[in-house]
Order: C-alpha cells, then sequence, then structure tokens
C-alpha cells in the first residue's frame, strides 16, 4: 500500500486525540489562569491571582511534603518488594516461570478497588492483622492501621508493585550473569557477591523502577482516598476536592499543574540517576 | 550457579504471599455470614452473593460497566487499528513524533486527563452521560490499542505480506486476506485488555459520574466511602472471576506480560 494512502488510516486517531485529549488538556492550562470570584464563581481573565494563592498558601507546601513523604515511603517499600521478587523472575528456570510472572503483575489488572477492600479487611479494627494479635494476646487494644498513613502507604506500595517489577525485570536484561558467576568462582561468598556485583549491576534498572514507583505514588488517588478515610491529604485528593466537592476550577487546575512540574522535575531525576549509575 | 537460589526463592515467595493475600482475603470475605468486615468471619453462607444480586444501584452500575466497556472497545478498535496499521507498516517522514503524539495521553496520570475532561465536559453538557463517559475512557484505551497493535503489527514478518501483493493483490486484499487474519490473536486479546481497562476504570469515571450515570467502580467506592460490609466482597468475586478469565486469554494468546509492558 502507498504510504500516502496509509497515512489516511492516521486521521480518526489524530483528530480524537486532538479533540478529546490536547484540546481539553490546553484548557486545563487556561483555566489556571482564571480567579474565582467573592460568590465563588470563576471569572474568566489572565491572571496569576490563582497561582499566587496557591503557592503562598501553607496547606500547598503540607500537601507537598505529604505527596512526596508518602510517595517516598510507598516507593521503597514496593521496591524492597519487588526487587526480590524481579530478580526471582529473571533468575528461575522453574517451569512455573510463566504463571509467577503473570500472578505477579496481575494486580495490576484488577480493579484498584477490590485491592483497597482487601487491605481494609486485612489491616482494618476487626480486620486480619488485629484478630491475630489479639488472639496471640500480644495487643489488647486494635492497632490503628488503616485510615491513616500506616494503610496508605502499605495500599499504595502494593498497588505500585507490579509496575516496578516490570520496570526491573525490563533493566535487568542488561545483567550479566557471567560476572557473577566469576565473582563466585573466585571464592566470593554469594552475599558478597550479591552486594558487590549484582546489586551495583542492577542500580540503573532500580532508579528506574523507582522513579517510575514515585511519580505513579504522587498521581494515585483512590488508594489514598479510601484507606486515608479522609484523614491522609495529599496533592492527589486535593485536585479531586477541589475540582468536584468545591467546584473551584481554577484553583484545581493550578494545583494540577503545580503536581505535572513536580512530576516532571522528578522523572527527570530519575532518569539522570539511571543513567549516571550506568557509567 | 542456575537458578534462584534458596534466599532468593524464599524471599520471593514472601512476597507472593503479600501480593495475593488481599485477593486472597476478598474471595474468602465474600462467603462471610457476618454484617460488617471480620477476618476471619464467624461463619459463611451466601447471603451477601444474594444481597448482590437484589441491590438495585450497584446491579445498575454494572449494566453501565458493561455498556460503555463495549462501546469503547469497539470504537477504539475502529480509531486505533488503522493508525496502529499505518504507524507500523507506514514509511512517512515523522512516523516517530506521531507515535509519541498518539501515546501521549498514556504519560499523563488519569488525574489530570479527568480534571480536563471535567472542565471541557462541563459546558458541554457531557459528564454523567454515556458519551461523556466513554469519551473519557477513550483516551486511555485508544493510545493503548495504538501502542498494542503497532507492536503487533510490526513484529509481523514482512516477506509474507510482500509474497501477496507479488501474487497481484491488491493493497487492501493484503490486508484483509493476510495482514488481519495473522493479527487475530493478538486483536483478541487487545480487545480484551481494552474492555477490561474501561471496566475498571475509576478516577476518569469518578470526574465525570454524576449521581445518575454512575460506572460499577464509582458505585463501588461510594459504598465503600459510606459503610463497610462484605457486600462488595461478593461483587469483588464476580470482578476477580472476569479479570482471571482476561488475563487467561491475554496470556494464552500473546503473553501477559508483553501486552501490559511497554
Amino acid at each position: 500500500m502507498s504510504d500516502a494512502r496509509l497515512k489516511w488510516l492516521l486521521l480518526p486517531a489524530a483528530l480524537f486525540v486532538l479533540a478529546i485529549y490536547a484540546w481539553p488538556t490546553l484548557g486545563l492550562f487556561r483555566n489556571a489562569f482564571n480567579e474565582t470570584g467573592p460568590t465563588g464563581a470563576m471569572v474568566e481573565t489572565w491572571s496569576l491571582k490563582t497561582t499566587a494563592e496557591v503557592l503562598e498558601d501553607n496547606f500547598t507546601f503540607d500537601l507537598t511534603l505529604n505527596s512526596l513523604w508518602l510517595s517516598l515511603s510507598a516507593t521503597l517499600l514496593a521496591l524492597a518488594m519487588s526487587y526480590p521478587v524481579a530478580l526471582f523472575l529473571f533468575r528461575t528456570n522453574s517451569r512455573f516461570r510463566g504463571l509467577l510472572a503473570v500472578v505477579a503483575i496481575m494486580p495490576m489488572l484488577i480493579s484498584g478497588v477490590v485491592r483497597v477492600f482487601g487491605w481494609l479487611a486485612i489491616l482494618g479494627d476487626r480486620g486480619l492483622v488485629n484478630s491475630l494479635a489479639q488472639s496471640f494476646g500480644l495487643i489488647s487494644a486494635p492497632m490503628k492501621l488503616v485510615f491513616n498513613w500506616t494503610g496508605v502507604t502499605i495500599g499504595l506500595a502494593e498497588s505500585i508493585m507490579p509496575y516496578m517489577i516490570l520496570a526491573l525485570l525490563a533493566g535487568f536484561g542488561q545483567l550479566d550473569r557471567t560476572l557473577e558467576e566469576a565473582s563466585r568462582s573466585l571464592g566470593a561468598t554469594p552475599m558478597r557477591t550479591f552486594l558487590r556485583v549484582t546489586l551495583p549491576l542492577s542500580l540503573p534498572a532500580l532508579a528506574l523502577a523507582a522513579g517510575l514507583g514515585f511519580v505513579l505514588s504522587m498521581s494515585a488517588y483512590i488508594t489514598p482516598k479510601l484507606l486515608g478515610g479522609g484523614r491522609v491529604f495529599v496533592l492527589a485528593t486535593e485536585i479531586f476536592e477541589q475540582a468536584t466537592t468545591n467546584t473551584n476550577w481554577p484553583m484545581a487546575s493550578v494545583l494540577a499543574i503545580y503536581t505535572l512540574v513536580l512530576l516532571l522535575l522528578l522523572l527527570v531525576t530519575s532518569n539522570l540517576a539511571a543513567r549516571g549509575l550506568k557509567r | 550457579m542456575n537458578g534462584a537460589g534458596r534466599v532468593l526463592s524464599s524471599l520471593a515467595a514472601l512476597v507472593y504471599a503479600l501480593i495475593l493475600a488481599p485477593i486472597a482475603i476478598v474471595v474468602a470475605l465474600a462467603f462471610s455470614a457476618d454484617n460488617f468486615i471480620l477476618f476471619p468471619p464467624s461463619g459463611y453462607s451466601l447471603r451477601w452473593f444474594r444481597a448482590l444480586s437484589t441491590h438495585g444501584p450497584l446491579l445498575s452500575a454494572l449494566w453501565l460497566s458493561v455498556q460503555i466497556a463495549s462501546v469503547v472497545t469497539l470504537l477504539s478498535l475502529v480509531i486505533g487499528v488503522p493508525a496502529a496499521l499505518a504507524l507500523a507498516k507506514g514509511r512517512f517522514s515523522g512516523r516517530d513524533a506521531l507515535t509519541n503524539f498518539f501515546l501521549a495521553p498514556l504519560l499523563l496520570p488519569t488525574l489530570i486527563t479527568g480534571l480536563a475532561l471535567l472542565l471541557f465536559f462541563t459546558p458541554l453538557r457531557l459528564t454523567a452521560t454515556l458519551p461523556g463517559l466513554v469519551l473519557g475512557h477513550m483516551t486511555v484505551t485508544v493510545p493503548f490499542v495504538i501502542r498494542m497493535m503497532t507492536t503487533a503489527f510490526s513484529t509481523l514478518p514482512d516477506d509474507i505480506e510482500a509474497a501477496a501483493a507479488t501474487l497481484g493483490a491488491k493493497p487492501w486484499r493484503v490486508v484483509r486476506r493476510v495482514t488481519l487474519p495473522l493479527v487475530t490473536p493478538g486483536l483478541i486479546a487487545c480487545a480484551c485488555l481494552c474492555f477490561l481497562l474501561s471496566f475498571d476504570e475509576t478516577v476518569i469515571s469518578l470526574f465525570l459520574s454524576g449521581p445518575r450515570a454512575a460506572t460499577l467502580p464509582v458505585e463501588m467506592v461510594r459504598y465503600v466511602e459510606g459503610r463497610t460490609d462484605p457486600l462488595i466482597a461478593a461483587l469483588s468475586v464476580v470482578l476477580i472471576v472476569a479479570t482471571l478469565i482476561v488475563v487467561v486469554i491475554v496470556e494464552r494468546l500473546v503473553g501477559i506480560a508483553r501486552a501490559v509492558g511497554k
């Protein structure tokens, strides 16, 4: 088929992306320059008043710290758990490898609400962890594990793990097994081989996976909302609140762009780190 | 040095237990006889499945989600597959830039896309309508179809199509009789994942759903926010089974890791 005629096949998709994605996204940027009047109605204008309000508000600063801290802890937790799984999948010659890989990434396809509900049943006041701890006499009153930062961190870590496992697996492609074998045959213990050979070689993959996990955590809404029980405030929950409950669109737009800029900076950093570590 | 080693295998097994825990517990909880989330349940019954079968809001949300996901899948394939074919087989300048343009919506978090669509759809009165939700979900599924099908088309060996063309087949005939039959497994897998993506889409739907048009995940979020009883667990079992079916189909046809990874 001639290439000129093939190009026409792109038209419907191009129109769709332009009209339903690019144009609304531009509209979001446009809205950031609007103001909210004293009555709460939106005033169409070109000003930086809303931006200034958001940036000067101490609450924005708190939200940013909350988001960063939550994403950092969830990412580190998820990284610590994804790494052994990814390395295991990379190395194993079990005939169940395929099945195990599917199980590792399956949570990605199961509705987030379902998984959050599972965590409520595990971490709730009458959930699995508290019933076990109480029946063993470890605690007298139930531990508060959900509707706070603990619950959100655990739930978030679990939800980003499949993505990080995939990213790690992709990065391990460059891991040269002969180097590990050389280390072992020269008399290094398995632990030493891991610390001195395997881990340094997988640092670029770790940096990329961490960057991905961090970005996914920063923009996650469902987990902080449901496992936070209204007590966990991050940028994502605030954007949603401003847009829907408060219908303060300029504020929501400014916060959204602010979050995007943070995400962009984080992505650039993790990519630079990954590149630097490769040398 | 072969295989994974004992320490690594045990660590991996431990993490697997954690990955599967929420899902396993939801399934167990669905058969609970209690009035609230208590684990382990004090007794087992099918009462929450019976309650589910008569729960109006959740059932109508389920039906709406099935309708939306079907329309989304159909439209996304109709728009996305031709574009993927052109991107995979065309030799025109700017092809890489175009590919990036089509995949751009996957870069932004759905939280941002959802907000942008809310601002765009409200003056058009498209929020809380079926067309609005369909278009919203398509911002996720169209790029997904393009990405997955571009890979599927480009991994096809060129020589079979070339042979058909040499033997005198017209371009459209080559596409219809050679290219499309060869990618049928990929196409089916893509359609299944597309359906699932739309069916599970939560954040964009939360932005676009009103009280009258709520998709299943939205209705579930509202339910979980309001109270905690095992009804959602029963519904979750239905969803998990549906997901498993899709996973098995996709794994058999193209391999799930290849389909969802980049």
